[in-house]
């Protein structure tokens, strides 16, 4: 009789409930372009700093005043372009889901992503003041991972598990200082290009 | 039965009003506008659901002003909170 009815009145609340919590337009694209340009810029970062030593070996970082402006030149370079495709990719998904993508959802969304996100941005400088390079890397990975833990609550709850596995990897990348870049290629490059990839084909609208 | 009947609320029933304490359920507080935006509403629609939400003491508004623009910001009651929470039970054991 009105089993119809109440099952389809169960599904719309469900959906009301995500749709009016959760930030639901984040595109797997942008999680695998993001990634695409952390390798490239890991990969740039990688001839700079580690330039003629042996590549399978320990080694150590040798930075120079020159060196270190290219690589926040590189780092910015790596950043804008994450972003900038990120957000290109996430308006055409919002756009054929017919959402906002400037909303109460996305604002929360990023308030609380960029919380810890920005701690670690400046975490990161004062490092580099201090001369602590190394430690660099793999914070940048734990503060990344912490942002995406607490943003997960806003958006697609996949984001959480990413969170953990930057953190492990970053707290791993602590103990071994050498390899940090190959630690933040990974995190960055390809844990992104993997989630981005999962969730591109989970959640895609036809 | 009879017990579940009695829990299904009358004024859940209409498809506006459930969607917006839905919302709110999940939300501390929504403005009117992002709460048009989600339902996909006219002004007058949400308004005249609103209001018969708020006269069952379900739901509560508040008025601020923000740039001189009056802003007004809809929650959901305890009561009305707990109404809606009976309501999904009821339908779930409905369908049992």
């Amino acid at each position: 009789m009105n089993q119809e009815k109440y099952l389809q009145d169960l599904a719309e609340i469900k959906e009301m409930m995500n749709r009016s919590s959760r930030f639901i337009s984040l595109s797997g694209l942008s999680g695998v372009s993001a990634g695409i340009f952390a390798l490239i810029g890991a990969y740039a970062a990688y001839e700079t700093v580690y330039n003629n030593q042996n590549y399978f070996d320990y080694r150590h970082a040798y930075i120079t005043q020159e060196s270190l402006v290219q690589l926040v030149l590189i780092a910015a370079l790596t950043l804008a372009g994450a972003i900038g495709t990120g957000i290109f990719f996430t308006t055409r998904e919002s756009k054929k889901r017919k959402q906002k993508i400037w909303d109460t959802q996305s604002k929360r969304l990023l308030i609380n992503l960029a919380i810890p996100l920005f701690t670690g941005g400046f975490l990161s400088l004062i490092l580099i003041r201090e001369g602590l390079i190394g430690l660099v890397a793999p914070m940048t990975l734990i503060f990344y991972g912490l942002a995406l833990v607490n943003a997960s609550k806003y958006t697609l709850g996949e984001l959480r598990s990413l969170g953990i596995l930057e953190i492990i990897l970053g707290l791993v990348g602590c103990i071994f200082i050498g390899y940090g870049l190959v630690f933040w290629a990974i995190g960055f490059g390809i844990l992104h290009i993997a989630y981005g990839l999962v969730m591109h084909f989970k959640y895609q609208q036809a | 039965m009879k017990n579940i009947l009695k829990d299904l609320n009358k004024a859940f029933e209409n498809k506006i009003r459930l969607a917006i304490m839905s919302a709110l359920l999940v939300n501390d507080y929504l403005d009117f506008n992002s709460l048009k935006e989600l339902l996909d509403v006219t002004d007058g629609n949400l308004a005249s659901h609103l209001k018969s939400l708020e006269t069952k003491n379900y739901v509560s508004f508040k008025k601020e002003f923000l740039n001189r623009k009056s802003h007004t910001k809809y929650s959901a009651t305890e009561e009305g909170k707990l109404a809606f929470k009976l309501h999904i039970k009821a339908i779930e054991k409905l369908l049992n």
